[in-house]
C-alpha cells in the first residue's frame, strides 16, 4: 500500500526525462526529432511486447503452485532447472528491464537464485529472436561466436555472483519480493 | 516481430484455459498483472524516453572514430562503456552496428559494443536494484562488462 502513498512522485523520474525531451525539441529540433521518433518507436515496441509478459507473470502466479516451481528449478532441481531457466530467459521477448518483475514472483515460487541469475543471462543476451537478428546483421561467425562465447559464460558469472552472496542475503531479497505487491 | 505474435497467441490460449477453468482466479491473474505493470510502469516510460534522448545524441560517424580498428583496447573500453550506458532496442542496435563496422569501426569494439549493450544496463540500475538489492544488480553488470572484454578479445580473433 505504500504504493499509493508514494502517488505522482513515482513519476519524478519520467517527468524530468520528458522535461530533457521538451528542452531538447526546443533548443535542438533536429536532435529533438530523432529522440521523439526513438522514443515512440520504443513506446509502441513497449506497448506490443510487454502486456503479454505481465499477463503470462499473473497467471504463474495464480496457477503454478510453489511445490510445483520448486521442484522445477529450486535449489535441488539440478540440471533440468538450469535447463529450464535457460529456455524460459532464451524464449522471453522485450527489454532485459522487463525480467525484474518476472523475477519477483521466481522468488515467490521458491525459484533457486541461481537459476534466477541464468535466467536474468539468458534473457539479457540469448534471446532467439535477436539472435537471428544479429546472424541477420552481423553475419553467421560474429553472432555464432557470441553465442557459443554466451551460453557458458552465462552460467560461469551466474555461478561467481551465486558463490559471492551469503545465504542470508539471498534470503533477504526473498523476504521482499515476498511483501512487493500486497 | 513474429515472435511478438507467437507470445501473444500462447498468453491468450492460456488465458481463455484458466478462465474456463476457473473465471475468479484469472480474474486475480489479470489484476496482479495490471498491478505488477502499474507499478513498474513509471520506471519504464522514464527508461524509454531517456533512451530516446540518449540514442538521438550518439552520432555514428563520431563513434565509429573512437571505436575504429586501430582504437585497440582503449577503443574495446570506450565502447564497452558506451554499450553499458545506452539502452537501445535490438531492432535498431544490431542494423545500428553494422552501420559502425561500415563506418570504419573494429570487430572487437562491435563486439564488447553489442555485448554490454545486451547484458549491462546503467540506466536500468535502479529497476534491478529494487528486485535483486544493489550488491547483486552492481556486480552483475560489474561482471557483464568485464565479459564484454572476453568478448571483444574472441570476436576479434575470430573474425578479424
Amino acid at each position: 500500500m505504500r504504493i499509493k502513498i508514494k502517488g505522482l512522485q513515482r513519476y519524478l523520474f519520467f517527468a524530468l526525462t520528458l522535461l530533457g525531451l521538451c528542452a531538447l525539441i526546443l533548443f535542438q529540433p533536429a536532435v529533438g526529432r530523432k529522440a521523439w521518433d526513438v522514443t515512440l518507436y520504443s513506446l509502441k515496441e513497449m506497448l506490443l511486447v510487454i502486456p503479454p509478459i505481465f499477463v503470462l507473470l499473473g497467471l504463474l502466479d495464480v496457477w503454478v503452485p510453489r511445490q510445483k516451481m520448486i521442484r522445477f528449478m529450486g535449489a535441488g532441481s539440478g540440471l533440468r532447472g538450469i535447463l529450464l531457466a535457460y529456455f524460459l530467459g532464451a524464449a522471453a521477448a522485450g527489454p532485459l528491464y522487463a525480467a525484474f518483475p518476472i523475477v519477483g514472483v521466481f522468488m515467490k515460487k521458491g525459484v533457486s537464485f541461481r537459476n534466477i541469475l541464468i535466467f536474468i543471462g539468458a534473457w539479457s543476451t540469448l534471446k532467439i529472436p535477436m539472435f537471428l537478428f544479429e546472424l541477420s546483421s552481423l553475419g553467421v561467425r560474429f553472432a555464432l561466436t557470441r553465442l557459443l562465447l554466451n551460453i557458458p559464460g552465462i552460467l560461469l558469472m551466474s555461478l561467481i555472483l551465486f558463490s559471492l552472496l551469503p545465504a542470508a542475503e539471498v534470503q533477504a531479497l526473498y523476504a521482499k519480493a515476498e511483501e512487493m505487491d500486497e | 516481430m513474429i515472435f511478438a505474435y507467437v507470445i501473444y497467441a500462447i498468453t491468450i490460449i492460456l488465458l481463455v484455459f484458466s478462465a474456463i477453468r476457473d473465471w475468479q482466479k484469472t480474474k486475480k491473474a489479470l489484476l496482479k498483472a495490471w498491478k505488477a505493470f502499474e507499478n513498474i510502469l513509471p520506471q519504464f516510460l522514464g527508461i524509454i524516453v531517456l533512451a530516446g534522448i540518449m540514442l538521438a545524441l550518439l552520432n555514428p560517424q563520431l563513434i565509429s572514430q573512437i571505436i575504429g580498428r586501430q582504437s585497440g583496447w582503449v577503443g574495446v573500453a570506450g565502447a564497452a562503456l558506451v554499450g553499458s550506458v545506452t539502452l537501445i532496442p535490438g531492432f535498431i542496435a544490431f542494423p545500428l552496428a553494422a552501420l559502425l563496422l561500415q563506418n570504419g569501426a573494429g570487430v572487437s569494439q562491435i563486439g564488447a559494443f553489442i555485448s554490454s549493450l545486451m547484458m549491462v544496463g546503467v540506466v536500468t540500475l535502479p529497476v534491478e536494484i529494487r528486485f535483486l538489492g544493489r550488491k547483486v544488480a552492481l556486480f552483475r553488470n560489474l561482471l557483464a562488462f568485464a565479459f564484454s572484454f572476453l568478448v571483444a578479445l574472441v570476436i576479434g580473433l575470430v573474425c578479424a
